[in-house]
Parts: structure tokens; C-alpha cells; sequence
């Protein structure tokens, strides 16, 4: 068994190359608190209720347009490719691509909850939008397929979510902002918005929605940050 | 008054049982720990409110606490703390409480209004220099029952406000109990501040009085 040992030593020391060149991210991932970052995300699936639903708040609850913040990872701020479309794919019976106003004709749902940022800040706004759990039904999303990932053309901005967060009821593609298209500084023409996950998780400028067998990670996820992140 | 550790229910225990002693110590790193990992998330927003919509009241928005005082370098990193260990603070609690209703350690250590309130008011007496000795105690004084009672209703809150931050949607009627998320962090912070206050006063008087220390290693004497 040598060779194993050899290849043990080279990922060692490649992991404490990763842990020098970037900081703390790594330590995210070791030992203890890899181990009760299982717990915790054990929990939190064992607490996510699917049927249970955020409050809907009243006009009076909305914060300032203004003040509601919102951030891309690009340089500049991303426009919408021409000819956008939304590709909907993985394990799915029936792989589609839709336009704007495909999705626009479906049934449109509004909601207004509070967002949970990971740094601590609350807000609301109102958005409207298709629920996910439609969009899955469309395409006939197979059961057999846990995991849910969204792409984004903002320089390859990604998350992964468990599949009963992204099929809630409170989870929407949404198009619509305080009644009004979505402009490109939160997201346009499509992102995500949902009630039971924290703010990042939301992907903006969405490009594709994939079904998948397997969980993989995100722009956040990838450095480090929790991947359930359910509120 | 009731006698309580001259009684002979106490006969032959230490002062200080060794559950006592061990939970006490855990205590000390697991506090200062997520002290610094929740000052750590704190920073990443260091204000209280809503966005948009700042508490008038609190005169230090948007003001981050100092380096020193943080732990796990970064957000992530606070987070992965401080939701680790909050886990074995509240085992630590959980054990520290069982252990003091299984053997009736209670009595000697928490304040029962109607054996302690006069003890209480003599000591303040004494300390303000209104009474020239302080009154007959046994374990401990009233005060000092007073204030290892209301750290651990602060203690209760500080989880329960934890939990509304970290579960506003899935625990809402946690939520509710502190008027909202933002309501939870506000008591969520202020509870560290009242930790903090006992543990700076309970470290000035333990130095008044060192031999505490000692008994709380070693157990002290057995009755």
C-alpha cells in the first residue's frame, strides 16, 4: 500500500497548499467542524417542513426600493445575452427551453416575505413570478433526481439546492419586482427567489435549471459557506 | 431562615461536586469562543435593524467590533464556529442542569425568593456600606444565588434567540416570541452583553476572594 500513502501525502499537502494560498476556506472543511456541519445540515433537513409556509407580509412591511440591496460577482453589471432563454434539463422526461414570455403565460404567483441575508440583514421586497414546482411539472422532472442546480451568466455564478426547498410552494423563477419587470441590478430577466433559503442561495441572471442524482456545490458553497443554508 | 448546606443533606459532599467543577470549566472556552464567533458574524453586519430601517436607539450602527474580540478569521468561518459549538454549550447547560435537579444541588445554588430575598437585601446593605458585617451565609449568599439564577434564564434566552436568528421561516414562533428576526438579534446581542457583565464582575470577585478558585478546582472540603 505504499502508493496510497504517497497519494495521501500529496493530497496533505495539497490541502495545506490550498489552506496557505486561500485563507481559511479549508478549515471549513476539516475535521470537527466538517463533522458538525453534517450534524447542523442534518438538522436543519430534519426542521425544513415542506408544507410550511413564510409569512406574507402587508405593503406597509416593504423596505425602501432603494434600500434593498443586491450584488453580481461579474465586473460590470450582467445584461441579458440576446435571445435569452431559460434551458430546463437533467433528469427530466421532457428537457425544454423557454422563453421570457413561455414563462410569462404560466400561472403567476406574488409574494412578499422577508429575505435573510448570511451576513445578518433582513428586507423585503415583493415578487412575482412561476413557481419551480411548475416548471418541474412541465418538463416532468423524475422523482429519482434529489438535487436542483441553477446557472446564472453572471461569470459563472451557480448554486445547488436540495429538491423539496426548490419545489416549495414559496420558491418562484422570478420576473417581476415591486410590480414591475425585473431590472438587471437584482437579477434580469429571471432569477430565483424563495422564502425558506438564505439570500445567496437565490441564483440571479439564471441561464439553466438542472435536475440531478448527485448534489454539487456553488459559488459560495464552493468557498466554503454552508450549503443547506435553510432559514 | 432555612438552613441549607448546614443541613444534613449536604453532609460529606464537597462544595463544589466534580459535574460542577467540569461544566464550570467547559464554560470558559466555549463561552469566550462563541462570544468571538458571534462577534465575528456580527461583523458582517454590524447594525440592528432592518435594512432601510435602522433602530434609532442603538448608538453603535454600523459601527464592527474589534479584531481582537472575533473568531474564525470569516463569515463562513464564524458560522461553522459558532453553530459547532453552541451545540456543547447547550449539552454543557443541559448536564449542569440535570445534575442539579437529580441531586437537589438547586437548593444551595439558586435564588428561592422567599428564603433569599432578606439575605439579599442585607448584602446589598453591607456592600453599600449601610451594615458593618454582612449576614450569616452558607454556601452562598443571596446575591450570589440571585445572580447564578438569572445568568441561566439569560442563558435560556440567548439559545432561544440563536435559534429565531438562525430559523427565522422553520421556527417562526420562536420568532414571534422576540418580535421577529431583528428583534431576536437584538436580544441575541444583548445577551451576550449581560454575559459579559457577569463574567467581568464574577471575575473581580472571585479575586476578592481567590479561595474560590481554588475550591472550584479541587472541589474544597467536604462538609
Amino acid at each position: 500500500m505504499p502508493n496510497l500513502i504517497t497519494r495521501r501525502q500529496f493530497t496533505a499537502t495539497v490541502a495545506t497548499g490550498a489552506l496557505l494560498a486561500t485563507g481559511q476556506t479549508v478549515r471549513a472543511q476539516a475535521g470537527f467542524l466538517r463533522w458538525m456541519g453534517r450534524w447542523n445540515e442534518q438538522v436543519e433537513r430534519f426542521v425544513f417542513g415542506a408544507d410550511r409556509s413564510a409569512a406574507e407580509l402587508p405593503p406597509s412591511a416593504m423596505t425602501p426600493v432603494d434600500a434593498f440591496p443586491s450584488y453580481f460577482i461579474s465586473d460590470t453589471m450582467p445584461i441579458a445575452p440576446a435571445g435569452w432563454s431559460l434551458k430546463v434539463g437533467g433528469l427530466v422526461a421532457r428537457p425544454t427551453t423557454f422563453s421570457l414570455a413561455q414563462l410569462q403565460q404560466m400561472p403567476r404567483t406574488d409574494m412578499r416575505v422577508r429575505h435573510y441575508c448570511v451576513e445578518g440583514w433582513s428586507a423585503v421586497a415583493s415578487w412575482h413570478g412561476v413557481r419551480l414546482r411548475d416548471v418541474a411539472d412541465i418538463v416532468g422532472a423524475d422523482p429519482q433526481a434529489p438535487y436542483v442546480e441553477f446557472r446564472s451568466f453572471d461569470a459563472g455564478y451557480w448554486s445547488s439546492w436540495d429538491r423539496a426547498s426548490a419545489l416549495h410552494k414559496q420558491t418562484i423563477l422570478a420576473y417581476g419586482m415591486h410590480g414591475l419587470p425585473l431590472t438587471p441590478a437584482h437579477g434580469a430577466p429571471l432569477r430565483l427567489y424563495a422564502a425558506v433559503k438564505l439570500g445567496y442561495k437565490m441564483v440571479k441572471y439564471l441561464t439553466e435549471v438542472n435536475f440531478l442524482p448527485e448534489r454539487t456545490g456553488g459559488y459560495w458553497e464552493d468557498q466554503g459557506y454552508e450549503w443547506f443554508a435553510g432559514v | 431562615m432555612e438552613a441549607t448546606h448546614s443541613d444534613e443533606r449536604w453532609q460529606g459532599q464537597r462544595a463544589q461536586p466534580w459535574l460542577i467543577r467540569l461544566t464550570h470549566w467547559l464554560n470558559v472556552p466555549l463561552l469566550l469562543l462563541m462570544a468571538g464567533s458571534g462577534l465575528q458574524i456580527f461583523a458582517a453586519y454590524p447594525a440592528l435593524g432592518p435594512r432601510g430601517a435602522l433602530y434609532g436607539w442603538y448608538p453603535w450602527q454600523e459601527i464592527p467590533p474589534p479584531a481582537w474580540a472575533r473568531f474564525g478569521g470569516w463569515l463562513a468561518g464564524g458560522r461553522h464556529w459558532h453553530f459547532a459549538l453552541g451545540w456543547w454549550l447547550v449539552l454543557n447547560g443541559v448536564l449542569y442542569l440535570g445534575y442539579m435537579a437529580a441531586r437537589g444541588e438547586w437548593r444551595r445554588r439558586l435564588f428561592l425568593p422567599r428564603r433569599d430575598t432578606r439575605n439579599v437585601l442585607l448584602m446589598l446593605a453591607y456592600y453599600l456600606r449601610l451594615r458593618r458585617t454582612p449576614p450569616l451565609t452558607d454556601l452562598y449568599n443571596g446575591l450570589q444565588r440571585l445572580a447564578y439564577s438569572a445568568i441561566l434564564v439569560v442563558a435560556v434566552v440567548e439559545v432561544l434567540s440563536g435559534l429565531a436568528i438562525s430559523k427565522p421561516v422553520q421556527l417562526w414562533w420562536l420568532g414571534r416570541l422576540f418580535v421577529g428576526y431583528d428583534g431576536a438579534r437584538v436580544v441575541h446581542l444583548l445577551g451576550l452583553g449581560l454575559l459579559t457583565l457577569f463574567a467581568a464582575v464574577h471575575l473581580v470577585m472571585v479575586m476578592l476572594h481567590p479561595r474560590a478558585i481554588l475550591t472550584m478546582l479541587t472541589g474544597g472540603k467536604h462538609a
